[in-house]
């Protein structure tokens, strides 16, 4: 039985702003999951040509001018976009919050890379002068960019910054809001994960080079997380951000609840640049229960991290296995299966898309999944088609990035 | 190039850092930034478009001789005539 917190120290998520290859807002993307609707595409990269990748369509003038634009970064345009969506969500006005007390906290893999082979490019005309060199570089590349465009767009004063954790940074970035709230640091936070990934010839030439770069000669069935045939990583751009307050706050407001964080957990591998360590994923999945107060029984649906490389999944599916049973009761999806890895933000629009599952029962399905692969044995995996269960009170959201940083995030069904 | 030509080019590079301003009633004898949203960084990046185009170098003592539209066409005049 988990004691009952004071509501001031229960935060909650009372608007999602999102966008995905697949959807541009948490209705259209739960519309996708459930139809069996992926978003993968062709996509040509400078110096590499074809290759496949998820791509968001979402209207950046919607919450921009044409000069912000050009100024800006594609990272900076998606999180205003979803920070924008996600304080519509929610239903609060700008105007009338104190914006000194909203804080903007965003998961990022990595940033500035997109933007330093443009002007490396750029000059490359030039013979390599560097008096071409663009005034706008240096705005563009530190770390704080995507945070810090959404508190220029938005008139936001309180903190912003990035959280650079590969690609659990969805995760950690909602982790931190949490964080900051709990430490009465702000009184709101705009919270979740965002890349621009795709705008890189060299993070697909990276996993080319690394034998992890997914090809398949149908776009949307590239992505095979646990798929014998599985080949490697979609890379996806996106964003999911979250507005987080605490239950209190909300309560008085009136709110839509989408859910409530019971627990979660960050640890490290310390083992390796790449390779996945099954004994600190397992920690990591058992901080995050402890932290909750809950078992392993309690969880109802846990999101896989799985990218469909050959050697992450079986890694994952073994801590799976040994956290929750060889029969867990829990059942299982994946959705980088629809989407990609779109990488700071994975974490965070993986969750975003399986919230819906308190109040329509129906887990997502892993699509792609043709032969599951006997390295990757999943009983309870969701695969293909969606599966409506008797309940969700709790969903589990893995998500593990290179040099061994893992992240585990718990959300529960509202209850008062 | 004529000074109607310097002036369009001028014009153009404007509305491309810019896109969001009318430039259609911009004057040629007010500071441009008086007239249309032109910051710092902007100024820069016509300082840029005209080294990246024409290989024109603007030293930064002579930025003030781009403040107008008029003043810009007369400083650039001699330096693009022959383009």
């Amino acid at each position: 039985m988990v004691a009952k917190k004071p509501n001031e120290t229960r935060i909650v998520i009372t608007g999602v702003g999102l966008t995905a290859p697949n959807g541009n807002n948490l209705a259209e993307f739960r519309k996708s999951l459930l139809a069996g609707k992926p978003g993968i595409q062709k996509f040509n990269v400078r110096y590499m040509g074809e290759v496949l990748a998820g791509i968001c369509h979402f209207d950046p003038l919607k919450y921009q001018k044409k000069k912000e634009l050009r100024r800006g970064t594609r990272a900076g345009s998606i999180a205003i976009y979803c920070a924008q969506e996600a304080i519509a969500d929610a239903k609060l006005d700008l105007a009338c919050l104190d914006k000194s007390r909203i804080g903007v906290y965003l998961g990022i893999t990595e940033h500035g890379t997109v933007e330093t082979e443009n002007e490396i490019y750029e000059i490359k005309q030039f013979d390599y002068d560097v008096k071409y060199w663009s005034h706008h570089h240096n705005p563009r590349v530190v770390a704080n960019n995507p945070a810090g465009e959404v508190t220029l767009n938005m008139g936001i004063t309180g903190p912003h910054y990035t959280l650079g954790a590969a690609c659990a940074g969805g995760n950690i970035g909602l982790t931190h809001g949490l964080q900051m709230l709990l430490l009465n640091e702000v009184d709101l936070a705009l919270a979740g994960g965002v890349s621009e990934c795709t705008g890189s010839f060299g993070i697909f030439a990276g996993f080319k080079s690394e034998g992890a770069l997914a090809s398949h000669p149908d776009p949307d069935k590239a992505c095979r997380p646990f798929d014998k045939d599985r080949n490697g990583v979609v890379v996806s751009e996106g964003g999911c951000i979250f507005v987080l307050e605490r239950l209190s706050d909300a309560l008085k407001r009136g709110v839509k609840i989408y859910g409530e964080i019971a627990g979660y957990a960050i640890n490290s591998d310390a083992t390796d640049f790449i390779f996945p360590d099954r004994e600190r994923q397992v920690g990591c999945i058992k901080l995050g229960l402890n932290k909750a107060g809950i078992s392993p029984e309690d969880i109802d649906l846990i999101n896989t991290h799985g990218t469909g490389t050959i050697e992450g999944d079986p890694v994952e599916c073994q801590a799976i296995r040994e956290v929750f049973g060889e029969y867990p009761h829990a059942y299982i999806n994946n959705t980088k299966s629809f989407i990609g890895h779109a990488m700071g933000a994975a974490g965070a629009l993986e969750l975003a898309g399986n919230l819906p599952s308190f109040e329509d029962h129906i887990i997502h399905p892993t699509i792609n999944l043709d032969h599951l692969d006997p390295e990757c044995p999943l009983n309870n995996l969701v695969i293909n088609e969606p599966k409506r269960i008797d309940k969700v009170d709790y969903i589990l959201n893995n998500s593990f990035g290179m040099l061994g940083i893992n992240s585990v995030v718990i959300v529960k069904k509202f209850e008062e | 190039m004529t000074k109607e030509q310097i002036k369009d080019t001028i014009l153009k590079i404007i509305a491309q850092i810019i896109p969001d301003e009318d430039l259609s009633n911009l004057k040629g004898d007010i500071p441009i930034r008086e007239q249309v949203d032109l910051d710092s960084m902007d100024f820069l990046d016509i300082i840029m478009e005209l080294r990246k185009r024409y290989g024109i170098e603007v030293p930064e003592d002579d930025y003030i001789h781009l403040a107008t539209l008029d003043s810009s066409v007369a400083y650039l005049e001699p330096r693009m005539k022959e383009l």
